[in-house]
């Protein structure tokens, strides 16, 4: 960098990568947020992929996108619009230009607006030329591919080869323009590429090329820099929704004392849970692939009963399948975990998208009176500590607890302070052994839990199953006082996990003109909405439920503090229905379903609305 | 560790009853099978603590009621599931799944493909009644076609589902056919399935005497079944009405034929030998499509294979994984990846 002018110092900055699925835009994205990650940076991603793996290429249903946000102060989201855009062709370009702000980068693979390309997405000419654009934006176009070929010449490769680097080309370049210490980057390639050293050597000189491009060619005449964020002092690491729930559960497991048993079926986007569980064998994880949903859950059932704690992952529509089976668990009384990474509904829906659409099926979805307890995680990181709250509840008070989450936690990342496993509490499991006066639907008084006992133990071998049970022994009754007996049991026993729920967390005022409700992944939009309203000199409060069932005891008394009440939340108002249902509340309700998450700005506007109303 | 401790206390039939009533129609053929059963466990020398008894939905399926073991009575046609689930947890308990032709075949059907092909190591008792009981008399997958049922009152339409052809097809690494009235045989059978590691498929012909009474008439019925059953025994000829008959392989077309031997009395060596180990699986298979009434109906233990059973492997993995990663580290755990420190 001799020469170049020091760097201009940025508090946050929002790249968005964006190109065909096979570009290879998720990996780069995923690099550079762990650059920032290292460096000390907070940071926050959205992944942005299309349902096919690979859509025709140039197309618009094609594009696949990585978003970023890494910054000096602490942040929340990953950004509302881009300060960069790379597009790697014209589909990429146009699918996400829009949203760039004025006055934003674009770096630009020239080689692929060829006329082939711009038809594909009906452009005319190439819009990297118009003046308009360049006017408000601040237009680099290179000739990506063929850099890279001069980079590689000689190497051997083949054209297709040679143009897969170009990602680690565009990295190299976003490396120099932010100032980013490309040695960590060089040994990761050669370590991911450790089999095939041809291709580690061919990315990693994409890579330099593309970081020595930006500097001779002082293309953007300035470079930046995000200084460290100030955060609490620790060990981290960055660290993914899906990630994080899988190191919650073995957790949970390990501080239980009792190993995990996983029935899952393959779904987007919960299949991550299930790759990365299958990894922890020698944890005492075992991970069950099954041939549909309804085996998933049936085996996590037959775990749970065999004396493990039963855990399946799936998302929405494996929970509709699984709906059956879940009333089975409830009515069984056995503790299990059912994991649902929400997706874009109904039916095969949008996949890859995000939403909250599965609350009401959470809730509900089976027959009969058949609650069960349900907690959503708010953040990528915080899908660990939902995890093993989940497990705690279900082995407490015998029942399946259902976790939520949703695709963009468990796909985006944020920093995680890594807690001391010494500081993370056992979880109390006790199995009977005791003869002596064992009745099977015998019930703790705290709790209304039933003993846990293991197949294999002598003495109290006993039936259970899914017809109603006599409220003591547990054999098969059909006697109406006895049935109305349990259905309240079941239910009080749900509604006594009150007890673990700590009083309502309320963010900002503690009473005044509005309360913002929300619930699972959209805390971050959520949160820099309100921030911005108080600043704006209104008296706002924010309230983030992470149990939606029960709720929290002071929940009504919380709403009450507030002149109004604003739900916001990525569905058609399920929350929304649920507050006004049990606390009698005029919530307003302000929702989003385009499988993509609240943008700060949208949270804000509503809250301004709410306020007029 | 091995749960079966070696000095049992000695158990009788008694020990695997419960209390309860028992409340099939009286003279269905569930009795019979549950009478055996709690006849047949003693003798195998396993504490009753270790035994689980899963079922699905149906008549069947309220067998685990009825046993003194423990014992889920689940949902329909996901016992398999259930069961692996259980095994997984719990390698070292003998698992029974009770399922009937709806449960195992229709509903239940992907389940016990899987279970089949994975080869858990556990009996699957499948009550074969040909009918839907439970639910008051519709045609089951098991029925035979042109079926007048209150479902299908001009007929049933559909193709009825071979069960043997269907496991075999599915890759069971045990199946046999036994009778409920057949005490003896049956027990023999379920000898056979204990001491085989994998998924032991036994299909059971039940009576339902309500909605299909004397389905199996002819291999139940003394003087039919002469001419009806073929009786299978290890080593020894397929031959069944009093032995004047036998069945030999037509090697034009590759399929059984039946052999009169008072007729043709050169042909008894032409007479197939039964293997039950037949490595190539072919007499499996031809013993599944030989149907009543054009053939004699085999009985007994079509084949069993050797092939390691799903939960062992899982087991064997575990130790594997542990070798190979070491003791369980919540530290490296959690402190995995790319980590970096803020002071
Ligand atoms: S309906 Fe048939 S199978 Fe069911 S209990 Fe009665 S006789 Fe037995």
């Amino acid at each position: 960098m001799a020469g170049a002018e020091a760097p201009q110092i940025r508090e946050k900055v929002v790249i968005r990568l964006a190109g065909d699925s096979g570009d290879g835009m998720q990996l780069t994205g995923t690099e550079f947020t762990r650059s920032a990650a290292l460096a000390g940076n907070d940071v926050a991603t959205f992944p942005d992929f299309p349902a096919e793996i690979r859509a025709p290429a140039g197309t618009l249903a094609g594009v696949s996108g990585f978003q970023l946000h890494f910054a000096s102060s602490a942040i929340y989201t990953p950004g509302d619009a881009p300060d960069v855009l790379v597009a790697m062709n014209p589909a990429a370009f146009k699918k996400n230009i829009g949203d760039l702000k004025p006055g934003g980068i674009v770096l630009a693979n020239e080689d692929a607006f060829t006329s082939a390309n711009l038809k594909k997405v009906d452009y005319a000419e190439s819009p990297l030329d118009d003046d308009a654009l360049n006017e408000r934006h601040r237009v680099f176009k290179v000739a990506m591919e063929k850099q890279v070929a001069l980079a590689l010449d000689g190497m051997g490769l083949s054209t297709k080869e040679i143009a897969r680097s170009k990602n680690f080309w565009a990295l190299g370049v976003l490396y120099w323009l932010y100032n980013r210490d490309t040695e960590r980057q060089v040994e990761w390639i050669q370590q991911k590429f450790a089999k095939k050293p041809q291709f580690a050597e061919a990315n990693i000189k994409a890579f330099k090329a593309g970081y020595h491009y930006g500097d001779t060619t002082e293309m953007f005449g300035e470079t930046y820099k995000v200084e460290k964020a100030k955060m609490e002092p620790g060990v981290y690491r960055n660290i993914m929704g899906n990630v994080a729930l899988v190191t919650g559960l073995v957790t949970a497991s390990q501080k239980a004392g009792v190993p995990l048993v996983l029935g899952s079926y393959p779904i987007t986007p919960a299949s991550d849970i299930l790759h990365n569980l299958a990894k922890y064998r020698n944890y005492g994880v075992v991970t069950f692939q099954a041939e549909d949903e309804i085996a998933a859950i049936a085996a996590s059932i037959g775990a749970s009963y065999g004396g493990a704690i039963g855990v399946c992952s799936t998302s929405g529509p494996g929970l509709a399948l699984k709906g059956e089976a879940l009333g089975l668990a409830h009515i069984l009384e056995i503790p299990m975990v059912v994991v649902n990474v929400q997706r874009g509904g109904p039916s095969t829906g949008l996949p890859t998208k995000t939403e909250q659409s599965d609350l009401l099926q959470c809730m509900y979805g089976r027959n009969g009176d058949a609650p069960v307890p349900v907690i959503a995680a708010k953040s990528p990181a915080d899908c660990f500590y939902a995890a093993i709250e989940a497990v705690k509840v279900a082995v407490k008070y015998m029942t399946p607890v259902v976790l939520m989450s949703d695709g963009y936690i468990a796909n985006g990342a944020e920093p995680w302070k890594i807690p001391e496993p010494d500081t993370i509490p056992d979880i109390p499991v006790s199995f009977r052994t005791e003869k002596e006066g064992y009745q099977v639907y015998a019930r703790d008084e705290a709790t209304l839990a039933r003993a846990w006992v293991k197949p294999g133990t002598p003495g109290l071998e006993h039936r259970v199953g899914g017809l109603e049970k006599d409220f003591l022994t547990g054999e098969v009754s059909y006697d109406p006082i006895n049935h109305q007996k349990m259905c309240d049991i079941r239910a009080e026993k749900v509604a006594r996990v009150q007890q673990d729920i700590p009083p309502t967390y309320v963010e900002g005022d503690e009473d005044g003109d509005i309360l913002v409700v929300g619930w699972g992944g959209t805390y971050g939009s959520i949160h820099v909405g309100v921030e911005k309203a108080r600043a704006g000199g209104h008296k706002v409060g924010q309230v983030h439920l992470r149990w939606l069932n029960p709720f929290p005891k002071d929940l009504g008394d919380v709403l009450g503090r507030y002149k109004k009440v604003l739900v916001c939340e990525l569905n058609k108002g399920q929350l929304w229905r649920l507050l006004r249902a049990e606390y009698l509340v005029d919530a307003q309700s302000f929702t989003k379903v385009q499988g993509q998450p609240f943008l700060v700005q949208e949270v804000q506007d509503a809250i301004e609305a709410a306020l007029k109303a | 560790m091995p749960l079966d401790p070696p000095d049992l206390v000695k158990l009788t039939r008694k020990d695997f009853q419960t209390p309860n009533d028992v409340r099939w129609c009286p003279g269905c053929g569930d009795y019979a099978i549950l009478a055996n059963i709690q006849k047949f466990l003693p003798s195998l020398g396993v504490p009753k603590e270790n035994i689980v008894f899963i079922s699905g939905i149906g008549c069947a399926a309220r067998f685990p009621y009825y046993m003194e073991t423990y014992g889920m009575h689940s949902i329909h046609g996901r016992a398999p599931a259930v069961a692996t689930g259980l095994k997984l947890a719990n390698p070292d308990l003998h698992v029974f799944i009770v399922t009937g032709d709806g449960d195992a075949l229709s509903i239940g059907g992907n389940h016990m493909l899987h279970l089949l092909r994975r080869n858990l190591d556990v009996t699957v008792l499948l009550f074969n009644n040909r009918i839907y009981g439970l639910t008051k008399g519709q045609y089951s997958p098991a029925s035979e076609q042109g079926k007048i049922t209150k479902s299908t009152p001009l007929g049933s339409l559909d193709y009825p589902v071979n069960p043997a052809a269907f496991a075999l097809g599915a890759g069971a690494s045990f199946y046999a056919r036994t009778i409920d009235r057949d005490a003896k045989h049956m027990l023999d059978v379920l000898e056979k399935a204990h001491a085989h590691k994998g998924t032991s498929f036994i299909e059971i012909y039940q009576n339902c005497v309500v909605f299909n009474d004397n389905a199996f008439e002819y291999v139940t019925d003394k003087k039919q079944k002469v001419e009806h059953a073929l009786y299978l025994e290890h080593g020894k000829p397929w031959l069944f009405a009093d032995g004047k008959k036998g069945i030999a392989l037509d090697k034009t077309t590759m399929s059984p034929v039946i052999v009169d031997l008072e007729k043709e009395p050169a042909r008894a060596e032409d007479i197939m030998v039964h293997d039950e180990n037949d490595a190539s699986g072919v007499l499996g298979h031809l013993l599944a499509h030989m149907d009543h009434p054009q053939f004699p109906v085999p009985i007994g233990l079509f084949r069993q294979s050797e092939r390691p059973a799903y939960d062992a492997q899982v087991i064997e993995q575990g130790k594997v994984a542990l070798e190979k990663r070491g003791a369980p580290d919540l530290k490296k755990l959690l402190f995995s990846g790319d980590v970096w420190e803020v002071n």
